[in-house]
């Protein structure tokens, strides 16, 4: 089932019952953190996570987020050199 | 909202379309997704059709609640009907069909019947009635698995005794092995499922590329991700590459997420088969209760009937599961066969390839002709 | 698969799926489930069947959100009824007291009529709180008093404790249709623009999340509004005005597929321009529900001929109730009887008439 959400930690609630509030753009809910807490850097407000049936299944990697959109962005300027050079080299 | 709106920048979905477009040119992909959450995406943003011609889309066998056989169905609707129970759900379940209706029929009936958004809203209902049996229809795949397996642990450390699991985990890998075993399949790669991989991290969708030569890309939900990750199975094919890659990285870790597993372990063992609707028996595709979580197994608990309840005949879910057939091709689409009355699993919730494409996907092909809007919206 | 004409298998298909759509929705069901009440396919399969069947006249085949009547002097009255069943009956922003009033004030405006007189009948279970009433009560009047309307009849009838749910509210409306004013779906044309007069999905997010089942918490009241105003603004603005309904339950989306189909036009509506707010889309994100579906208690659709949209968008976003009107699409010849969604990624999609109860899904 895959309905995942990204959320952001605002406040750790009870780190014994790993429950934790996330807020969704204003809408805030109770998550279970303890699929997460593990992880290197343990879970701190502020953090995204990905939300699903209550539970935060993973951290968001904000780098690497950034980093699938720079690729994006750089096939983009790829494209318009390659377009800029095939116009300056089509014979008129 | 953040990690969500950058993703479905149409500006950018241009770019990466030109590079699918050139790269595809020459040849006719199809590439199969497996994820309800992907198929759910591609539909309601319209991605196939902003996709060239010559790549396609097939939508697998992504959909847990879908492939649930309706004898199963039948087996909750029982549980649910016995005198003094609350019976929880996901909403995603309460209209799928078994031989003789669905839950929302019986809470209708008179049974209660409640939806849950999390397996441990069942929980806090079973504390809350100590005096009722509280059951939770446990679905979905690896996914949510762990947050079931959690509820559990959590249900034994605070002595919980009237709740109990209907489970019906299943597990991605031995369906995709079934599609990638069928002789008429046509496929030229797969996009992973993102959530799954979220919990089994990479290292399982390997045998793809091994065994069947053919590229795997785990993507993300958003539209760009999906775009994205058919730009890198194209590359892949025109650098004569054939392996796993990760475009969600940030989300799936390559690893997986080894708490998620582990309380997996501790709580679940595969059953030796189980039923899927559409596919037939699959061996070690399903997960049940250890044995010491007994006195939590609604199986042991109540009496099922568990009977085996079979597809109909003129039911062609297999084949459009495996991509050998369109929605549209099969025989009783759109007239024995609706989204009011669904006869197969492809049918049955809005992410089953047969619903998406009745309920979203119809007009396609209908040309995306903007509207001339009179004055600036306002934002939101 | 083409045959010579180009006519793939594929169209066939598709033709024999709306020609299926378009018969009259046959009600199979020997019992009343949740989804006969959700405004989708399957109250209107109910409606047909049981309502329509037995108590067949023109006014009533109408399918507006009340009747027209036409009195003997030649002026127009208009007459709507609706029954109030909330949980919670309190929510943030109000109660079904506010609903009860200010819906059926609303079903007369978008008939064109000025609201002016409503009866209120109570069926109250046995043990129901007196001061609890009081409460609904006095929001009934309050909201009467902003929208200009008089409740000069009622009835109240007490049942056994058990055999209704608190407190049912049905209150009924009558008011005059101003000479000139002529709202009918069937006057849409291919051209005309559709416009709502502010964000959507505000109520139906405001109950679900006061319920308390999905442990959310959100700071989103209730949009429930009289728009006795806001309309004759509207149709003062712009005379041409075509069509007015408002979208409670099943959203706006189903509103533009009764009108889709009603008018046997196509609708198509620009994703990026539909107005929500980001809490109201958050919430629906975390549920998997679209707000096109969800109810809203003080907000209307309006088709205008294209000409006279400037000036209809004007009127409303200069009414404290229609600050955030939009257009957000534009009646087309084809497809008929489809509502088409141009998605903010450049693709489409259609929306159609809503099966059941949105339910929150996970997957």
């Amino acid at each position: 089932m895959c309905l995942g959400i990204p959320g952001q930690i605002v406040e750790i609630v009870d780190p014994a019952d790993q429950r934790a509030t996330v807020d969704v753009d204003g809408v805030r809910r109770e998550v279970n953190v303890g699929l997460v807490m593990g992880d290197a850097g343990g879970i701190k407000v502020g953090d995204w996570v990905l939300i699903h049936v209550g539970f935060a299944m993973t951290k968001i990697d904000e780098e690497e987020a950034a980093s699938t959109l720079d690729f994006i962005k750089q096939l983009g300027r790829i494209y318009d050199d390659e377009m800029r050079d095939f116009s300056a080299e089509a014979p008129l | 909202m953040k990690f969500v709106d950058e993703y479905r920048d149409p500006a950018a979905a241009r770019t990466i379309l030109s590079h699918i477009t050139e790269l595809a040119q020459d040849g006719h992909y199809k590439f199969m997704e497996v994820c309800g959450g992907h198929t759910h995406t591609i539909y309601k943003h319209g991605i196939e059709n902003v996709l060239p011609e010559t790549v396609e889309l097939v939508h697998g066998p992504g959909c847990p609640v879908c492939v649930i056989p309706m004898g199963r169905v039948d087996d909750a609707i029982a549980v649910a009907e016995t005198p003094g129970v609350i019976f929880t759900s996901f909403g995603d379940m309460m209209r799928v069909p078994g031989g003789n209706g669905n839950l929302l029929e019986a809470k209708a009936r008179g049974a209660d019947v409640r939806m849950v958004y999390s397996p441990l809203d069942a929980l806090r209902i079973a504390i809350a009635n100590p005096d009722k049996q509280v059951i939770f229809f446990a679905v979905g795949f690896e996914t949510t698995a762990p947050s079931t397996a959690v509820t559990l642990l959590k249900a034994r450390e605070k002595g919980v005794a009237n709740f109990s699991l209907f489970c019906n985990h299943v597990t991605i890998v031995p369906p995709l092995k079934a599609i990638l075993e069928s002789p008429d399949l046509r496929l030229n790669g797969f996009l992973g499922p993102g959530h799954v991989s979220t919990v089994i991290g990479q290292r399982p969708y390997r045998f793809v590329p091994k065994t069947y030569n053919l590229p795997l890309v785990t993507a993300g939900f958003e539209p760009l991700d999906i775009l994205q990750a058919i730009l890198m199975l194209l590359r892949q094919i025109d650098e004569g590459r054939c392996e796993v890659e990760n475009q969600y990285t940030r989300a799936v870790p390559e690893q997986g997420n080894q708490k998620a597993l582990e309380v997996i372990n501790t709580v679940f063992e595969l059953r030796p088969h189980f039923e899927w609707r559409g596919l037939g028996f699959i061996s070690q595709s399903a997960l049940k209760l250890r044995e010491e979580f007994a006195p939590w197994d609604a199986e042991l608990k109540f009496s099922v009937p568990g009977v085996r309840v079979a597809d109909p005949k003129a039911c062609q879910c297999g084949e459009v599961l495996k991509g050998v057939i369109k929605p549209w091709e099969c025989k009783v689409f759109g007239t024995a066969c609706t989204p009011e009355t669904p006869i197969g699993t492809c049918m049955v919730s809005s992410e089953g390839a047969c619903a998406a494409y009745y309920n979203y996907g119809r007009f396609t092909k209908h040309q995306t002709v903007p509207v001339e809007l009179t004055r600036t919206p306002q934002p939101a | 698969m083409s045959d010579d004409d180009g006519h793939s298998h594929e169209d066939e298909v598709l033709e024999r799926i709306e020609a299926w759509r378009r018969r009259r929705p046959k009600l199979k069901d020997e019992f009343i489930n949740s989804a006969h009440g959700a405004g989708g396919k399957a109250s209107a399969a109910l409606i047909d069947a049981v309502f329509l069947e037995a108590f067949r006249n023109k006014s009533l085949e109408t399918m507006a959100d009340g009747a027209v009547l036409e009195l003997p002097s030649g002026d127009r009255v208009a007459f709507s009824t609706d029954g109030y069943v909330v949980k919670p009956r309190r929510f943030p922003g109000g109660s079904v007291g506010d609903l009860a009033v200010n819906g059926t004030v609303n079903d007369l405006a978008m008939m064109g009529a000025v609201p002016q007189w409503i009866s209120a009948a109570f069926v109250i279970e046995d043990g129901f709180s007196i001061t609890e009433l009081r409460d609904l009560v006095a929001d009934m009047a309050a909201a009467a008093l902003k929208a200009g309307v008089q409740i000069v009849t009622g009835d109240t009838k007490v049942v056994n404790k058990g055999a209704c749910d608190g407190v049912y509210i049905t209150t009924a409306g009558v008011g005059v249709i101003p000479p000139g004013v002529h709202l009918d779906a069937k006057s849409v044309r291919p051209g005309d623009k559709v416009l709502v007069s502010g964000k959507i999905g505000d109520h139906g997010v405001a109950v679900l999340i006061a319920r308390g089942e999905l442990a959310l918490e959100a700071d989103i009241p209730t949009d429930s509004a009289p728009l006795g105003e806001l309309v004759e603004h509207l149709l003062a603005a712009a005379p041409n005005t075509r069509f007015l309904r408002d979208p409670t339950r099943g959203g706006v989306a189903t509103v533009l597929n009764e009108l889709a189909r009603e008018a046997e036009v196509g609708v198509v509506v620009q994703e990026s321009a539909l107005p929500v707010r980001n809490i109201v889309n958050g919430a629906c994100e975390i549920l998997g529900i679209d707000p096109l579906y969800v109810a809203n208690e003080g907000k209307l659709v309006a088709v205008v001929p294209a000409e006279e949209a400037d000036a209809a968008l004007a009127a409303m976003q200069a009414h404290p109730f229609g600050v955030d009107a939009a257009v957000i699409g534009e009646i087309r010849e084809d497809p008929p009887g489809i509502v088409i969604l141009n998605t903010g990624f450049g693709g489409n999609r259609i929306v159609d008439m809503l099966v059941g109860d949105p339910l929150p899904r996970i997957c």
